[in-house]
This record gives structure tokens, C-alpha cells and sequence, in this order.
């Protein structure tokens, strides 16, 4: 088919012009970078610290990140709630560790003390999905997709109300503790040891969900389910059982998150879920929606970007400060890498073979 | 008694009828095949016995036993697996991924390295490229692909839903070489077929569909020598 040439026309004015707004997002941030590290005005163990609080706090939005990967890779669906979910296991490990703590064994225990949160909060965080999952999304699977969509949102805002109405809109203190305070040193440079924590723990739970998903014959079945439901059932695939398991390996990777996110913050609040649940969101998006490993690599490259980014692109700009910018910096990252990759960064070409 | 019957089968897609009262038998052991043009119905005849779609009125029966209070996944622990229209393999799995699938239904380690020995005796060039990735593989090497892991389930009968398609006539060839053995093994095959002339070579009886109805139920000699068929199906004068 021949298009006139005042189509072509503008086919060309277009993409002029996405490269001149690429050419110039990407010298205002040379620019910005290369005026902060002229001025020196961080040390380079600030900078080892940016770069560590952005790992640990990248690798909780991983965490959570895989969940919404996960359930978009099977159901096309963006489960809103899922931040939600993040946040009810949090208060579930809020409780046990507040009884634990009272009756001294988290001092006594500091590991056991921190695995027992951990592993209740999986089951809580899990519980609570497969009950929304029931409620709300499977009677309307095989409606339009913008339905289960609104009822995510409906899920979201149910969770986060009930919680107020169960306990109320303060905020609830995780008990400290003390085996993590304090510094260790790696290689003369002093991190939290709450950091290093976070990060290992959130990389032994990726790590423990990639296996179950390339390994087990759960996971392979979730991956066949992806690909094509009804072929996965004529295999003797029961789909329905395979998207409740996928629902709970999510919510269980958001439940741990959920307690990683309280030894950091230490804070724990109906609303929690809310901003982290966006960000992951942004990091599945980031690393190519549908994809495990992207979601991964997303949530990292979010959460150093959201750390260093302030300081080492605003600071030379001459913004007064920048820190307050972080959220920002997030969501220009996004759209940012979505200019120069549009399926996300390990995300495959949106072919046409996914009828 | 017949191992798989339809009794006055109806199927609808919403408000389409797509299956009008359809009645087959199949005996165990045969090769029966079914053809017609496009929308004939011979897919949906297919999803029907599969459970993926459910029939209206009728019944699909198995050895007396009706199946229609089973959901799809549940059939195959019945002995029924499915080659699926267009291959439909899992393409980011590898070989050995997509045949593991297809023995889901099974428990036993032993008789799934059994079977997917056989599958590879079946088809070495499967064989020889079960670490790759099943999106990888040519047209001809996925339909081996989907027939192998059809077999991994240890069906007693074999759906195949237009194992031709799209394949150069050499591997149409082998295909059909290969649907025979696997029915000499004992499984019983209903085929679905537009290249009539191949599906009736192999076959021993066949049924012509034509909108949603069975027209002509004859033996594949007598279908051959049909004029009706030979003029509708077989491209003669």
C-alpha cells in the first residue's frame, strides 16, 4: 500500500522529533551528571551509601514487582491490590514479632526471630490473595479486561479500609532489632547491617522463586498456562489451581517484602502498600511486564535510580533540593527507558503472535 | 460396544450452532477421520470430546461413561489427549519442557521416561534438539513436537486436529507414517483432516461434515471412490 507524502511527511516529522527529545533528555542528564561531579560536593563513601540504600530499597520493589509480573505473564491482568497485599503481611508480621519481642526471644533468637516474621507473613500475604482472587477476579475472568481491572482497584481500596477499620489509621512501630543495628564493615566501607540484611534475604527469596518457576512442575505449568490456557488443559493442566498457586508465590514474595520493609522503616500503617505497590508496579513495567528476571532487574535499577538519581542529575542542574524530587526521578526513569525501549528492558517485542 | 460415541451432539459458540446433532462412533483401535471444508465444524468436534467446549444437547461417551460432567484437564486422566490445531506447542518451553507437560497427567518417573523414550524413537529429531526452545523449531518439527507430547500422556485415543497444515509434503509424509505406527502401538485416532486425499489413505473409516452435520459415513475405500467426496474433497472430476 502507498502512503502519500504528506504521511510520510509526517512519519518523518515525528520521529525527528522523539530523537530530538531523546538527544535532549539525554544531554540535560550528561549535563546535570557531569556538573555534580565537578562541584564534588559528595564524598565518594556518600555515594557508596546512595548506592546501597537504592539496592536495598530496589530490591524490595523487586520483590514485590514479581508479583505483578507474574499474575500479568498468566491473566493479562494488572492486580492493583497487590501493594495491598504487601501491606497485610506486614501487619501480620507486626504481631507475631510484637509477641516475640515481648517474651524476649527475638534477642534471645535474632535469625529465628526474623525467619518466623517472615515465613507468617507469606502465609498471611498468600491467604489474603487466593481469598481476592476467588472474590474478585475469577468471576469475572473472560470479562472485558477493563472489569477485573476496576475490581482490583475495589479489592485495593477494601483491603486498605478494612485494616483502618480493624486497626485504626496510626501508625504501628516494628520492634527494633538489636542484632541489626550498627555497621558492618565490607572492603573499609561501613553499611547498615539492616541494609545488607534486606538485600540478601529479597535476593534469596528471588532466587528460591526462580527455581520454582523454572524447576518445578508447578512452574512449568504456570509457564505453559501463560502461553496458552486451553492448550496447558488439554495437557491435564487444571488452569484455575495453577493461577491460585501463582497468586500465592506473588503474594508470598509481597508478604516477605512486607517485613523487609518494616525492618527498614521500622513503620507499619494501613497505607503502606500504596506507594510501594506503584512503584514495583513501575519496576515490572520498567524491566518488561510479563517477564521474571525484568522484573528483577527493574525494581533494582528503579530503586538506585531513585536513590542516586536526585543528587547526581538534579544537584548540578542547580535544583535546591533535589531529594525532594525522588519520586519524580522514578517516573521520568520510566518513561525515559519506555522512549528508548518501549517493551521494558528485558521485555520482548509486543509481536503479533500472542492472539 | 464403540469406544467413543457422540450421541446427537450440539455445540454452539454463543449464539452460533456450530455442531447440529452429530453422531460418530469410534472402535478402538481404528484410525477414523473426519472431513470438510472450512467451518464445516471438524475443530469444534474435536474441542467437544476434549471438554474444552461443552456440548448443549448430546453426549461425548467413553467406554459408556459420559464425559460431560469433566472440565478439559480432567479428560486427559480419561485416556483422551489432543494435538491441537496450529501445533500450539509452548514455544518459550523447551522440548523436553513441552513433553514433561504433556505427561502432567502422569505420576509415575519411571513411565515418563518411559514414554518420552518413545517419543524420541519416534522422532530422533526431537531428540537431538530437546534442550531447545520449542519457538525455535520449524513447522515440521513442532508438529512432531505436539504429536510427541500428546503421546507423553499415554492416551488410548489420539485427537489430531490438521497435523498437515502448513508442512511440505515430505514431512506431511512422515507425519502420516508416523500416525500409523503410533496406531499400530494400539491407540485408537480420530483425525481431522482437510487434505482428504492423505487422511483417507491412512484411514480406516470416515465421516464428511459439512455445516455442523454428518453427510456421508462410509469406510475410507468407499469414501475414496465417493463421486460426491472425490469431486467436493479429493479435487477430481
Amino acid at each position: 500500500m502507498r502512503t502519500s507524502l504528506s504521511e510520510r511527511f509526517l512519519d518523518l516529522a515525528v520521529s525527528v522529533f522523539m530523537w530530538g527529545f531523546r538527544i535532549l533528555i539525554v544531554s540535560v542528564i550528561l549535563f546535570g551528571t557531569i556538573s555534580t561531579i565537578l562541584a564534588g560536593k559528595y564524598t565518594s563513601e556518600q555515594w557508596i551509601d546512595f548506592v546501597v540504600q537504592g539496592i536495598s530499597q530496589g530490591s524490595l520493589y523487586a520483590l514485590i514487582a514479581l508479583g505483578y509480573t507474574m499474575v500479568y505473564g498468566i491473566l493479562r491482568m494488572i492486580n492493583f491490590a497487590h501493594g495491598d497485599i504487601f501491606m497485610t503481611g506486614a501487619f501480620g508480621a507486626y504481631f507475631i514479632a510484637t509477641w516475640l519481642n515481648n517474651i524476649g526471644f527475638i534477642d534471645g533468637n535474632p535469625l529465628l526471630g526474623l525467619l518466623i516474621p517472615i515465613l507468617f507473613a507469606m502465609l498471611v500475604s498468600s491467604s489474603i490473595a487466593m481469598l481476592v482472587e476467588r472474590i474478585a477476579y475469577r468471576p469475572l475472568r473472560g470479562a472485558p479486561r477493563l472489569v477485573p481491572l476496576i475490581s482490583a482497584i475495589g479489592a485495593s481500596f477494601f483491603l486498605e479500609y478494612a485494616f483502618r477499620g480493624f486497626f485504626g489509621p496510626g501508625v504501628y512501630a516494628y520492634p527494633p532489632i538489636k542484632a541489626l543495628d550498627g555497621d558492618w564493615v565490607i572492603l573499609g566501607v561501613g553499611i547498615q547491617k539492616v541494609q545488607i540484611v534486606v538485600a540478601v534475604a529479597a535476593a534469596a527469596m528471588m532466587a528460591i522463586l526462580y527455581s520454582i518457576v523454572m524447576f518445578t512442575k508447578t512452574g512449568k505449568a504456570m509457564r505453559a498456562v501463560s502461553e496458552n490456557k486451553d492448550t496447558a488443559a488439554l495437557m491435564g493442566i487444571d488452569v484455575n489451581r495453577i493461577i491460585v498457586s501463582t497468586f500465592a508465590i506473588g503474594a508470598a514474595m509481597a508478604g516477605a517484602a512486607g517485613v523487609l520493609n518494616s525492618l527498614m522503616f521500622r513503620q507499619v500503617n494501613f497505607f503502606i502498600g500504596f506507594v510501594p505497590g506503584i512503584k514495583a508496579f513501575t519496576a515490572a513495567v520498567l524491566g518488561g511486564i510479563g517477564n521474571i528476571p525484568g522484573a528483577m532487574v527493574g525494581g533494582l535499577v528503579l530503586g538506585i535510580f531513585e536513590s542516586v538519581g536526585p543528587s547526581l542529575f538534579l544537584e548540578g542542574l542547580g535544583i535546591p533540593r533535589p531529594y525532594q524530587l525522588k519520586d519524580a526521578i522514578a517516573y521520568t526513569m520510566l518513561v525515559m527507558i519506555l522512549l528508548f525501549r518501549p517493551s521494558g528492558i528485558l521485555g520482548e517485542r509486543l509481536s503479533g503472535k500472542k492472539a | 460396544m464403540p469406544m467413543l460415541t457422540l450421541d446427537k451432539v450440539n455445540t454452539y459458540y454463543g449464539n452460533i450452532h456450530a455442531l447440529k446433532g452429530i453422531t460418530l462412533s469410534i472402535e478402538k483401535g481404528e484410525i477414523v477421520t473426519l472431513i470438510g471444508g472450512n467451518g464445516a465444524g471438524k475443530t469444534t468436534t474435536l474441542r467437544t470430546i476434549s471438554g474444552l467446549l461443552k456440548p448443549r444437547e448430546g453426549n461425548v461417551r467413553l467406554n459408556g461413561e459420559d464425559l460431560s460432567k469433566y472440565k478439559a484437564h480432567e479428560i486427559v486422566y480419561k485416556g483422551i489427549s489432543m494435538v491441537p490445531e496450529g501445533r500450539g506447542v509452548f514455544a518459550r518451553l523447551t522440548v523436553n519442557e513441552n513433553l514433561e507437560m504433556g505427561a502432567y497427567s502422569l505420576k509415575d518417573p519411571q513411565g515418563i521416561s518411559r514414554n518420552m523414550e518413545r517419543v524420541f524413537t519416534l522422532f530422533p529429531r526431537l531428540k537431538e534438539r530437546h534442550t531447545q526452545v520449542a519457538g525455535t523449531l520449524s513447522g515440521g518439527e513442532q508438529q512432531m513436537l505436539a504429536t510427541g507430547r500428546a503421546l507423553m500422556a499415554s492416551p488410548n485415543i489420539l485427537l489430531m486436529d490438521e497435523p498437515s497444515m502448513g508442512l511440505a509434503p515430505v514431512l506431511v509424509e512422515l507425519i502420516f507414517d508416523t500416525i500409523q505406527q503410533i496406531n499400530k502401538e494400539g491407540v485408537t485416532i480420530l483425525l481431522v483432516e482437510q487434505n482428504a486425499l492423505m487422511a483417507l489413505s491412512i484411514a480406516h473409516r470416515g465421516y464428511v461434515l459439512q455445516t455442523g452435520e454428518i453427510v456421508i459415513s462410509d469406510s475410507a475405500e468407499n469414501l475414496k471412490n465417493n463421486p460426491t467426496v472425490q469431486k467436493a474433497y479429493l479435487g477430481m472430476e
